[in-house]
């Protein structure tokens, strides 16, 4: 007896380069099956490989008995597939799209009443049934997609990266609404860059390099590193710190977790502060933590973020000073009757990292599009190093690294192209061209990926190419909206150690993400919703605010969807 | 095939359309600029050209003939004594040519003799320059002949040429213009409004969606043909009235030929905009082939402007593969002429076969996968 879906021996090839290599799985229904690996690993290949859109170099797929490049047609019934940029007609309404996808899976009239309503309140989109898609938020486009690829039941459904670019609330709701389907043993392949998502699987698939790598519980990988990670308290400087310690031989993994270090220790020794050397004058202290399949995953992968990044050693320190570098006072952006952002306040001080979350639409993006001077603020001033935006822009600007929320490089060039041709933007030339491009080519390993137009690279080695354009002139100010959307731990990892690197080197960064984790490496945050600052601190300031015997460690995600439950019931109330 | 599959895709192509400007831009606002611009601008006949006009005698003949050059249509004349005045004017391009009465004109006359008049005009533009010179001497001799009846003289050569014009009697260039401004009209919003549609779908990332549902390939394209098909008929109906009714263009064939040429015409244009957007997955690609394989071999080799048979041979040979050509062919024949059979059946025929070829290409290099 085969399993509902089973792959053997599955090869792909694209001219002369790997994709997919001898991958083998058999994989049951009423289950969500994690897809996980570093950007470019085959994630998406293989997904597309199952759907039938790419026919496999060798080896065979079958689901539900059929082989699907031999019966696509048929098994195009039982398969719902949402593609990354989840596959809507942006000027039709929710309804017409749901109407459409409906139509093409062959769902009959009278079963489309039952199963429209169905979805739209599954979805909650019925407050949205007549608006276009193109005006919905991430989270609810996210829904929609979802909706259209479950119409006409599908028992096998493949969701390619549902969660780039959507706030953890709408993720959470999502998950929720997967969840729901494994009653009727429907198989869901989830393709994530979020690995809290992937630990919430019985199953997952790690792919590296084209190859499966690991198969099964995530526990199973999870469990290997207890008594390994541990919680570092009273450092001073974290950065320097961190940074110290991922060069240490004994320490295979760290993060920055609020005014903690999380550290992953390698296997062997039991941990001690001994072990780790002379580590200044802080009063130190080791405290267990419970393993993270994060943890496990950056383990099997083996590849160890050094601590030190060379992309900040390109930069001259500033001097430390405590000057505000970049200042938002009162910034209010109106369209008509909706305000996108009402009395937006902060300050940042050099050498500081400022973080903006919130959910979608909240606003954020109006703000540092004001903040850059891209849009014209209603009401209000910013300024950068005491300049302002809107009496000199194109000066205030010249401080500014900026890295765009959507991808703002050339597609028709090559990889190589866009950074000479950006280099030459910031008016580099000959030799230092040369040097400066060698530099980040080597930095950011992007040496099999040269001559590749960038449309066709991995998301996590596009979001690359776009900081390292943003960083190429060396700004003291880095603003960088939503820079590691879609990207894989490893890589994240590498961002933040040059984030990190540069900020010790006295760059102000002000960031948006939705990853959670990487909000603990910010030394201040802003939430933003519905246009306004509902809280702002550290980190372990607004996670204090949340302690309750419920939550008696709030995570930061814990924080982030506390704060805007709150606001709303503010609001109706 | 599936009928419910065609009409989802049709439905959804006219939100699209109906949502989306540049559709409408495309089928209507393009028509109507295009036309007035070939109304107004190209026109091919001649009129008020600014000439000097140089009277270096004074007598009465002199004087008559100077104002039979004033008084004409043809000639925007400004008069001077010296031919000097002009000179820098002529080499400026300020006027077009000059005309020179020459002195003791008037005496020469009345012994009986002819002087002749002195033309000079810019050849660096030999069509205005040729023009000057039959309207010049145009207006010469219908002024001497008048003079010889006011005489009662016979004039030198009294034999005449009348000439008679077949089907476009005013000689009015816009009449024949027009209509073929029409086939190329046809020509760009066809291949334009295909040429975008489909590679807006792999743009926008919505045809792999497509790719992941049940539909066909040939579902998939009459799903962009058929709302497009009818676009384009509309377009070529708002197009038609204002040339026949605004610019008063004759029209001496049947509607039910134009709508037949028209629309075989319509299928190729749009299979040929199917055909680039499926081989270029990218708008602005798109757009750019169908300007070049489609708008300027119809506007240079189509017959529209430049005569064919004046064409060397080669090129009247690729003059064949281009079906603007044929509905030229027909639109002349059906607005200036009528339904001239022998005309209509074999251009009709050669449309179909254009269109049936670019139909069948498409089909073939339509995708059901990503590679």
């Amino acid at each position: 007896m085969s399993a509902f879906v089973e792959i053997r021996h599955l090869h792909k090839e694209f001219q002369g380069h790997t994709a997919i290599n001898d991958l083998s799985v058999s994989l049951e229904g009423g289950q969500i099956v994690g897809l996980v690996g570093p950007d470019g690993a085959g994630k998406t290949t293989l997904i597309r490989l199952i759907n039938g859109l790419l026919k496999p170099t060798s080896g065979s797929i079958s689901i539900d008995g059929a082989d699907i490049s031999a019966e696509r047609k048929k098994l195009k019934d039982i398969i719902g597939y949402m593609p990354q940029k989840f596959g809507l007609y942006e000027d039709l309404t929710v309804i017409e799209n749901l109407r459409l996808h409906a139509k093409l899976h062959n769902v009959s009239e009278s079963e489309q009443k039952i199963q429209f309503k169905k979805m739209l309140e599954f979805t909650d989109l019925t407050r949205f049934t007549e608006r276009l898609a193109g005006a919905l938020s991430g989270g609810m486009k996210q829904k929609l997609g979802l909706a259209c690829s479950l119409l006409g039941h599908p028992r096998l459904l493949l969701l390619d990266e549902p969660g780039v670019g959507v706030d953890p609330i709408s993720r959470q709701e999502l998950w929720r609404m997967v969840n729901e389907l494994l009653r009727d043993d429907v198989l869901v392949l989830w393709s994530t860059s979020y690995l809290d998502e992937a630990e919430l699987c019985k199953n997952v698939l790690l792919l590296n390099e084209s190859k499966l790598l690991f198969s099964g519980d995530p526990k199973e990988l999870t469990q290997k590193l207890d008594g390994r990670v541990y919680f570092l308290k009273g450092v001073s400087d974290r950065r320097q710190m961190l940074s110290r310690l991922l060069d240490h031989p004994n320490v295979i993994d760290g993060v920055i977790q609020g005014s903690l270090l999380r550290l992953v220790f390698k296997e062997g020794e039991m941990p001690s502060l001994k072990m780790l050397g002379d580590l200044g004058n802080d009063d130190l202290e080791l405290v267990s933590a419970t393993p993270r399949f994060e943890d496990a995953f950056m383990e099997i992968l083996g590849s160890k973020i050094s601590g030190h990044s060379v992309l900040a050693n390109r930069l001259s320190e500033l001097p430390k000073s405590e000057t505000i570098t970049v200042r938002a006072q009162g910034l209010v952006k109106r369209y008509g009757n909706f305000t996108a952002a009402d009395h937006i306040d902060f300050e940042i001080k050099q050498g500081e990292i400022f973080g903006l979350l919130g959910p979608n639409g909240a606003g954020k993006s109006t703000t540092f599009k004001m903040l850059c001077g891209l849009l014209k603020p209603t009401e209000g001033n910013a300024f950068i190093k005491g300049i302002d935006l809107k009496k000199n822009g194109p000066k205030a600007r010249q401080h500014l690294g900026y890295m765009a929320q959507k991808f703002s490089q050339y597609d028709g060039l090559s990889l190589l192209q866009n950074l000479q041709f950006f280099a030459g933007i910031y008016g580099l030339k000959g030799k230092e061209l040369k040097t400066e491009i060698e530099t980040i080519v080597s930095i950011f390993h992007f040496e099999p990926y040269l001559n590749m137009e960038t449309e066709k690279l991995p998301l996590g080695i596009k979001q690359c190419l776009a900081l390292s354009c943003a960083v190429m002139h060396k700004p003291p100010v880095l603003f960088l909206d939503e820079p590691t959307s879609g990207v894989a731990p490893v890589m994240r990892r590498e961002f933040w150690n040059h984030i990190n690197g540069m900020v010790s080197k006295g760059t102000t960064v002000l960031v948006t993400t939705h990853f959670m984790d990487e909000a603990e490496y910010c030394d201040r945050m802003a939430m933003i919703y519905r246009g306004k600052t509902i809280a702002m601190g550290t980190p372990d300031e607004l996670k204090r605010k949340m302690q309750d015997e419920e939550h008696p460690n709030p995570s930061m995600s814990d924080v982030f969807i506390r704060l805007v439950e709150e606001s709303d019931m503010e609001v109706s109330t | 095939m599936k009928f419910s599959h065609i009409k989802a895709l049709v439905e959804k192509e006219f939100y699209q359309i109906i949502r989306d400007p540049s559709s409408i831009l495309i089928a209507f606002v393009l028509p109507v600029m295009l036309i007035i611009l070939f109304a107004y601008a190209i026109s091919l006949d001649i009129s008020k050209m600014k000439i000097g006009l140089v009277l270096e005698d004074d007598s009465n003949y002199a004087r008559t003939l100077a104002g039979a050059y004033i008084s004409n249509s043809y000639f925007d004349a400004q008069v001077a004594r010296d031919r000097r005045a002009f000179e820098s004017a002529l080499v400026g391009g300020h006027i077009r040519g000059i005309i020179i009465i020459p002195q003791d004109f008037g005496k020469t006359l009345e012994q009986g003799q002819l002087k002749s008049l002195e033309v000079i005009t810019d050849g660096s533009e030999p069509n205005t320059a040729n023009f000057i010179q039959n309207y010049a001497l145009a207006v010469w001799n219908n002024w001497s002949s008048q003079q010889s009846v006011l005489s009662g003289r016979q004039s030198a050569g009294n034999l005449s040429v009348e000439s008679r014009i077949w089907y476009n009697p005013e000689l009015e260039s816009r009449h024949f213009l027009l209509p073929a401004a029409l086939a190329l009209i046809m020509t760009l919003i066809g291949s334009l409004l295909t040429g975008l549609v489909v590679s807006r779908e792999w743009e926008r990332g919505t045809m792999e969606a497509l790719l992941s549902t049940a539909i066909t390939r040939g579902e998939f394209l009459l799903g962009k043909l058929i709302p497009y098909f009818f676009l384009g008929v509309l377009s070529i109906i708002l197009s038609s009235c204002i040339i026949i009714w605004f610019f008063q263009t004759p029209f001496r064939g049947s509607v039910l030929a134009l709508g037949i040429s028209g629309g075989v015409f319509l299928f190729t244009a749009l299979g040929m905009g199917l055909l680039i957007s499926t081989l270029a997955k990218n708008q602005f690609v798109a757009c750019q082939v169908t300007f070049i394989t489609a708008f300027m071999p119809t506007l240079l080799l189509s017959g529209f402007i430049f005569e064919i048979n004046s064409m060397p041979l080669v090129l009247q040979m690729i003059t064949h593969i281009i079906p603007a050509k044929y509905l030229i062919a027909c639109l002349q024949s059906i607005f200036m002429v009528g339904d001239v059979m022998a005309i209509l059946i074999p251009n009709i025929c050669y449309m179909a076969i254009v269109a049936a070829i670019f139909l069948t290409l498409t089909l073939a290099k339509t995708r059901t996968r990503l590679e």
